[in-house]
């Protein structure tokens, strides 16, 4: 990810007679035309062949395809580590990954509040298309509405998108198995602690960045390996405690793992301390479990390595007793892993 | 992490373990005091170490917990008013009035600020000063030098717009509740480390010497619980009852001296109500002149209430280590942290919460891996 400055002087905002977001723009005249001109078609590339139609008709290889959707409503929009546009790709990218499909189009629905700054849709826009570049997808449809100003929180973004499936497993909670090995990707807690930190009126400072990031081509790496991923599931939000429980009630399995094998960058759990927070309960935005037979964890652990040094085996897969995650503690004693029962609450003291 | 690690390791915690059962004779009932001790020993599992002689009873040190249900329903109230910016710590905001919550305020179009300093309080109000700003001060002797300072902050720059609700509670007067109840059945405590690097351990030897009951200042970590949980047998077995530090590297025998002058400056000590407990003398810190002027209730002219509480919850007797929090009827059916009966369910503090988040739901469930 750039920083600001090289990034205006590789990007230099393309409408500059209206610095701020009006509700004309939205209206569909003129200036909305001018907006999907300058602003859309010149970072996302331009229509098809046949034209500029209502919808992108697309050419689509044989076999299964995979469909997602995802809205993104981040404040600030802007954080350390990336923006709510290079999320908005990424989050719905690796949600395609994670049924194990290659993603290919993505559409874009933008509502913006009016006011907003163009600097900042552009920012957003050039990092999207940076994202995308970066996750081998197209945005190949969108659209734009602005509300009145108070309306809306700066903006927010739907993205859709569409994949080919080029395996024949079946990758889900319904396939996990006792005796599974459970893998992270990396490092949890960096995306939600780098929120909170850049969040107005919460004074701590720290330089922790997001770790949003895209990991089709991480998971695609497996798969041509020949792992045989049970379920793939990322770890957004309510972080590895939601992803995890969710899939030992999908399953009706019972997930153990140990406390010590969970990575955790120390600045991360120094923040999580300080706030009281739990950064297995932390989203993160460009990490992943996988479920996969005991015979390909160490396999699947190394490709993973590859990629971020971090990752690892963390668990396994029990039968037996009511579906749970169990932990071991660092202590070494046992106890329940549960889901945030809300949005998570710094304590007092 | 450096200063972290040290105090979680599974060998040495181990060997406190045995130390502890090499040293205990007969049954023994100890209480910790803060919330924060609570958490931690559930959380890792620290009372699953110990021989079976010792209990560890939950102690009422869970500051959201205790704040008495008139206050919520007084903050909800002054956080409904179009005219002002309602901040507070953030686990307070899901703890259940007698009707709704903070959040639920916040929902209905209440300006409802999480702040994790009262001087953040003080910053909203001056950049915003068409509106009353009200700051939501809660807590022990931990939190109380911060909002000590928000009010003399306040006070000096001339911040007319900013007041505080405060809800601050002391932790002696509420041991000494517990230890006069004839229904008490602690032995020893272990004191609350935080509390005591502000305000220092010596106000505890007059509990200790009246009780005849051994006080152990204790840190958060698993091996300070252990070495608490070791040094308060020990006393109990030699026929000792003192004031013993294990947290010396934080908790100094007379706190830091500083915070206590701007505690003294700002706050005199009157009677407060305990939720689920009840009033305890002296046991609160109210605004002394001349930051009464900073009084939510007085500018805000809030009438004098007094709310039941839910029958269903028996969270009064979890707060007074009379009962665990899973033999409340209400615990994980009626009650939850999604729909909580009680603030002990609330807090990431409160007992309730942590055997909820950490346990078993079923008693016959394992969760041993």
């Amino acid at each position: 990810m750039s920083d600001g400055t090289t990034f205006t002087l590789a990007c230099p905002i393309p409408i500059r007679q209206y610095p701020r977001v009006l509700l004309a723009h939205g209206g569909g005249g003129k200036l909305t035309h001018e907006l999907l001109e300058k602003m859309f078609f010149s970072a996302f590339g331009e229509a098809p062949a046949e034209g500029r139609h209502d919808a992108a008709v697309l050419n689509f290889p044989a076999g299964r395809l995979a469909f997602t959707t995802d809205s993104y409503v981040v404040r600030p929009i802007v954080f350390p580590g990336g923006d709510i546009g290079s999320m908005a790709v990424h989050g719905t990218v690796n949600d395609l990954a994670m049924s194990g499909a290659r993603p290919l189009w993505l559409s874009a629905g933008f509502i913006l509040e009016e006011g907003l700054p163009m600097e900042t849709l552009w920012r957003v826009v050039c990092s999207m298309r940076e994202a995308a570049e970066r996750s081998g997808v197209r945005i190949v449809t969108g659209d734009t509405k602005v509300v009145d100003k108070g309306k809306g929180d700066g903006m927010f973004i739907n993205t859709a998108g569409i994949g080919v499936v080029e395996h024949s497993l079946r990758i889900g909670p319904g396939s996990v198995k006792a005796g599974d090995a459970v893998l992270i990707s990396g490092d949890v807690g960096r995306h939600g602690m780098a929120i909170m930190s850049a969040r107005e009126g919460l004074e701590f400072e720290s330089r922790i960045e997001s770790d949003s990031a895209p990991v089709c081509e991480l998971v695609g790496e497996l798969l041509a390996a020949g792992v045989e991923a049970h379920c793939l599931r990322d770890l957004t939000r309510g972080g590895l405690a939601s992803a995890l429980n969710e899939i030992a009630e999908a399953a009706k399995v019972r997930i153990v793992i140990e406390e010590k094998a969970v990575p955790v960058r120390e600045d991360v759990h120094a923040a999580c301390e300080l706030l009281g927070l739990d950064p297995m309960q932390v989203a993160c935005e460009g990490r992943f479990a996988a479920f996969v037979p005991a015979r390909d964890a160490e396999k699947a652990a190394g490709i993973m390595r590859r990629h971020e040094p971090s990752a690892g085996r963390i668990g396994a897969v029990e039968s037996g007793g009511p579906p749970l995650v169990a932990l071991r503690s660092a202590i070494g004693a046992g106890r329940i892993l549960d889901m945030p029962s809300g949005e998570q609450l710094p304590r007092i003291c | 992490m450096k200063f972290l690690d040290e105090y979680r390791d599974a060998g040495m915690a181990r060997e406190y373990a045995r130390q502890i059962a090499r040293v205990t004779t007969r049954p023994r009932a100890i209480m910790e005091v803060c919330g924060g001790q609570t958490h931690a020993i559930v959380k890792f599992g620290i009372d699953a170490l110990l021989p079976q002689d010792i209990t560890l009873i939950h102690g009422p040190g869970c500051p959201v917990c205790v704040t008495p249900i008139e206050l919520i329903d007084k903050a909800i109230e002054i956080a409904s008013r179009p005219d002002v910016i309602f901040c507070s710590f953030g686990d307070m905001l899901r703890v259940p009035g007698s009707g709704a919550d903070l959040l639920s305020a916040k929902a209905g179009g209440g300006d409802v600020r999480m702040v994790y300093s009262p001087l953040d309080a003080v910053k909203i109000a001056a950049e915003n000063p068409a509106k009353e700003v009200v700051f939501f001060a809660v807590g022990f002797e931990t939190t109380a030098p911060a909002t000590a300072m928000a009010a003399h902050q306040a006070a000096e720059r001339g911040i007319k717009n900013f007041s505080m609700l405060v809800a601050h509670v002391l932790v002696p007067p509420a041991m000494e509740a517990l230890l006069a109840s004839p229904e008490c059945r602690v032995q020893g405590f272990l004191g609350a480390g935080h509390v005591c690097a502000v305000m220092g351990c010596r106000e505890y030897e007059p509990i200790a010497a009246k009780y005849r009951v051994p006080i152990v200042v204790t840190g958060f970590e698993p091996l300070d619980i252990l070495q608490g949980v070791l040094m308060c047998v020990r006393q109990l077995e030699e026929g000792r009852a003192e004031v013993e530090n294990q947290y010396a590297r934080v908790a100094r025998q007379d706190g830091n001296e500083h915070a206590r002058e701007l505690i003294r400056r700002v706050f005199q000590v009157v009677p407060r109500k305990w939720r689920g407990i009840g009033e305890i003398p002296r046991s609160g810190l109210g605004l002394r002149s001349p930051y009464e002027a900073l009084d939510a209730e007085k500018r805000f002219g809030l009438a004098e209430r007094n709310t039941a509480e839910s029958a269903e919850c028996l969270s009064g007797l979890v707060l007074q280590g009379r009962i665990k929090p899973a033999e409340c009827p209400a615990f994980g059916r009626g009650c939850t942290p999604e729909h909580p009966l009680g603030a002990p369910m609330v807090s990431s503090e409160g007992a309730c919460a942590a055997y909820y988040r950490y346990r078993s739901r079923e008693p016959a469930q394992d969760v041993q891996p």
